[in-house]
């Protein structure tokens, strides 16, 4: 019973508080909130704002993944926002110098955004192991450093295509893209079918594997990890390089689906998303997909108010206020569920007392 | 170790090893002086040869003691809030509250009234903090960057609702009133004859001096004088004792009759008033824009780098935002060629560094000094400058460059990051 209590509980209430907590940030500001959730609402079913959505959310899929597999191992690889960016700029750069079949050069392409991912996340992860610098200090720095190589890298001295205003890598030929699905108004990244697997793959290997099982244990606790023969630096490099494998397909759904080209201009900030939507799907790849919708509802919905004169940064608040009361919430809620464990302890022992049991029976010692 | 520790000590980390007190013979203001005059040295030298007057101008110290400010502040933010336990990476998010609240308090009220609101927006964002991480518990980080994300949010939006209006821009306040500066001008004036003679040595050393004492705002004074203060109270004053025991053993100190939680949120309120201020240095000095969308552009992050680096210490600290402002100030003010010349004196420290691990004997830290100077000279050597792109990160390389040579004899705080429940455990 407290099991459906413990998982849904906790998401609901964010949800309801920062509705409300946004509601009166609304009302200061002078809107209505129920015509401004209205209208978000309803824009959900305006053009292709719903595939957008979905498509949106296959980013932040992936993105939550790469940081879920951290967390994991109790590490917190904030790093995904540089290393996504570094293996999109790489990739992009690979794909569009290639000449290879269809299947070949989509698949060339991934592997190069993975490896590059990999290696950007190497970096803390090598720091990490032999000199213990903080992951957190030096991937906010590596964060940092990637925009300084993608505006290097798509300098036209290097490798970049100058088109109009704009600067960008050589676009990648159809042999490399993925086909999207035409679905009202909009298309669907073909991507999100890979998502899907990879969501699946990360699911059995933490559930099914003894790698998994490894891999927990020693976020767990590295002291008993040890005591079983896990190497807990070990884990440590392995986590931060899968981690960032998954990291560099953040930006393969709308490279090889919809831009073809990696611009100055690329869209930012799915690495951040991912540690927001990894929290609130505590990390299971279920909960990480519903979460990800939700923040790609939150984003792609927010457009709309401009339209009644409300602020769209009203979503953003929203958005940290869900994070904040979510992991509250499942304290409050872990929290009440050990008191109601306790109480029903206390009461039944206090029944077995009167009755007499025994410590055969199960009374109490 | 800010992170991975958020729960438990990870034994298979250098940074939590034992720390060995064998050089304790020098006393800790000795050794900042010591480091002071070697710096300026390799500078000097390194300026003398390379023929880059920018390493060592007063234009340069005076930008540098500009953008070393904001990072002061969060580190000074940073060593609160982790002395007493709580690992604050809502620096960056605090010091957005206080960036907006500068704007507007000194565009309704003038500077002062500006400070004041960069205090209590970044307080409140401390007080959100605490809220989180020691009544609910929640894990340290995780609410730091929903703070973060929240701060830029709150600001943002805030932004639209008042600045728009009076800028016509969303993402910059209009043109707000600065601090007015003072300068020490007899000296001044002496040191920036003595800069103009290039005499080797005392031409460096006037520059630097010239570039610290000319045009400061009542802003930077205090800031500075807020690290001896912060010192002062953290480890002379019996407040001071308890905060700290909170840090290292909270269940020692409860039962010792400290209340941890009221000292972790004294503690919070005062770290993120801290960065709150870091935000109005960013908004209210003289060669500083008014209030920008992004423009704290990560210093909140270098600043708790400063703090690590500088070993959860206020005069630690201090060496590791003057060496993070140096950096940047040098890189905005004399280019690549200067961070080029930087590189320079960076092999001629490192080579100081070899003799005195040959000295101690230490012959594989020295080995690998030779090699990395070796490299350093080639990337010199084999450059004319180098990649302007990259150019304006030089303060984030300098921090994984520290960070990876200097992290493995920090001692943090031994329950930083730890949760607290009065009762349990």
């Amino acid at each position: 019973m407290t099991s459906w209590r413990t998982k849904l509980l906790p998401p609901l209430l964010a949800i309801v508080f920062a509705v409300l907590l946004s509601a009166i940030a609304l009302i200061i500001s002078g809107a209505d909130p129920l015509q401004a959730y209205g209208t978000m609402i309803g824009q959900m079913f305006k053009g292709s704002t719903a595939v957008d959505t979905v498509n949106l959310a296959t980013v932040y899929y992936l993105s939550g993944l790469a940081v879920a597999i951290g967390f994991q191992m109790n590490l917190f690889n904030i790093g995904v926002e540089g290393q996504y960016r570094f293996a999109a700029v790489i990739a992009a750069i690979a794909g569009g110098a290639l000449k290879l079949p269809p299947v070949i050069h989509t698949l060339a392409i991934l592997v190069v955004a993975v490896v590059a991912g990999m290696a950007y996340a190497a970096v803390p992860a090598i720091l990490k192991v032999t000199r213990g610098v903080s992951e957190v200090i030096s991937t906010i720095m590596l964060n940092a450093i990637v925009a300084g190589i993608i505006a290097f890298l798509i300098n036209a001295d290097q490798f970049g295509v100058q088109t109009g205003n704009n600067i960008g890598t050589r676009v990648i030929e159809p042999s490399g893209r993925i086909p999207g699905i035409p679905l009202g108004s909009g298309t669907l990244f073909g991507f999100v079918f890979i998502a899907a697997i990879i969501g699946a793959a990360y699911w059995f290997m933490l559930n099914r594997t003894r790698f998994g099982f490894e891999l927990k244990a020693s976020g767990e606790s590295t002291t008993a990890a040890a005591a079983g023969g896990v190497n807990a630096k070990k884990m440590t490099l392995i986590a931060m390089l899968l981690s960032g494998g998954v990291a560099g397909m953040v930006a393969m759904p709308e490279l090889l689906g919809r831009d073809y080209t990696y611009g100055i201009t690329a869209t930012q900030m799915y690495g951040f998303t991912g540690i927001a939507v990894a929290l609130l799907g505590r990390n299971h790849p279920g909960g990480i997909a519903l979460g990800a919708l939700l923040w790609a509802f939150l984003d792609s919905s927010a457009v709309s108010l401009e339209q009644i004169n409300v602020s769209k940064e009203i979503a953003t608040i929203m958005q940290g206020i869900i994070v904040l009361s979510v992991v509250v919430a499942y304290e409050i809620v872990r929290r009440a569920d050990l008191a109601a464990e306790q109480r029903r302890v206390g009461r039944a022992l206090a029944a077995n007392g009167r009755k007499g049991a025994s410590v055969a029976e199960g009374g109490a010692v | 170790m800010v992170v991975t520790d958020v729960s438990r000590p990870d034994p298979g980390s250098g940074s939590t090893m034992p720390v060995h007190r064998k050089r304790s013979r020098i006393p800790g203001w000795l050794r900042g002086v010591i480091w002071a005059v070697v710096a300026i040295a390799v500078l000097s030298t390194a300026s003398y040869s390379t023929g880059v007057a920018a390493l060592t101008s007063s234009n340069t110290a005076q930008t540098a003691l500009r953008l070393a400010l904001p990072i002061l502040l969060c580190a000074l933010g940073g060593l609160w809030a982790e002395r007493a336990g709580v690992v604050n990476i809502g620096l960056e998010g605090m010091m957005i509250l206080g960036t907006w609240g500068a704007a507007w308090g000194s565009y309704y009220g003038g500077v002062w009234a500006g400070l004041l609101a960069a205090l209590v927006f970044g307080a409140l964002g401390g007080l959100l903090h605490a809220v989180a991480t020691v009544t609910f518990n929640v894990n340290h980080i995780v609410s730091g960057v929903a703070i973060n994300l929240l701060g830029l949010g709150v600001t943002k939006y805030l932004a639209n609702l008042v600045f728009e209006p009076l800028s016509g821009n969303p993402r910059q306040s209009p043109v707000v009133p600065k601090f007015d500066t003072y300068s020490a001008s007899g000296l001044s004036d002496w040191l920036g004859d003595l800069e103009k003679e290039q005499r080797v040595g005392i031409s460096d050393v006037a520059g630097i001096l010239r570039g610290l004492v000319t045009e400061v705002a009542p802003l930077t004074m205090i800031a500075i004088i807020l690290v001896p203060v912060s010192f002062w109270v953290l480890w002379r004053t019996r407040f001071g004792l308890r905060l700290r025991s909170c840090g290292e053993n909270p269940v020692a100190a409860e039962s010792l009759g400290v209340n941890v939680y009221r000292h972790k949120y004294i503690a919070m309120l005062i770290s993120g008033a801290f960065a709150g201020m870091g935000g109005a240095s960013l908004v209210l000095l003289r060669g500083g824009a008014d209030y920008l969308e992004n423009q704290t552009n990560g210093r909140g992050y270098i600043g708790l780098a400063a703090m690590i680096f500088g070993n959860w210490r206020p005069g630690g600290l201090l060496g590791g935002a003057a060496l993070f402002g140096y950096a940047d100030g040098l890189q905005l003010a004399g280019g690549g060629e200067a961070v080029l010349a930087l590189l320079y004196g960076a092999v001629i420290l490192v080579a100081v560094i070899v003799v005195v691990q040959l000295f101690r004997k230490q012959w594989i830290a020295a080995g690998l000094g030779v090699v990395g100077a070796g490299i350093l000279y080639l990337i010199y050597w084999s450059n004319d400058t180098l990649p302007s792109d990259l150019i304006p990160y030089t303060a984030h390389f300098v921090t994984l460059i520290v960070l990876a040579v200097a992290s493995q004899r920090l001692r943090p705080p031994k329950a930083d990051g730890q949760p607290y429940r009065r009762g349990e455990d």
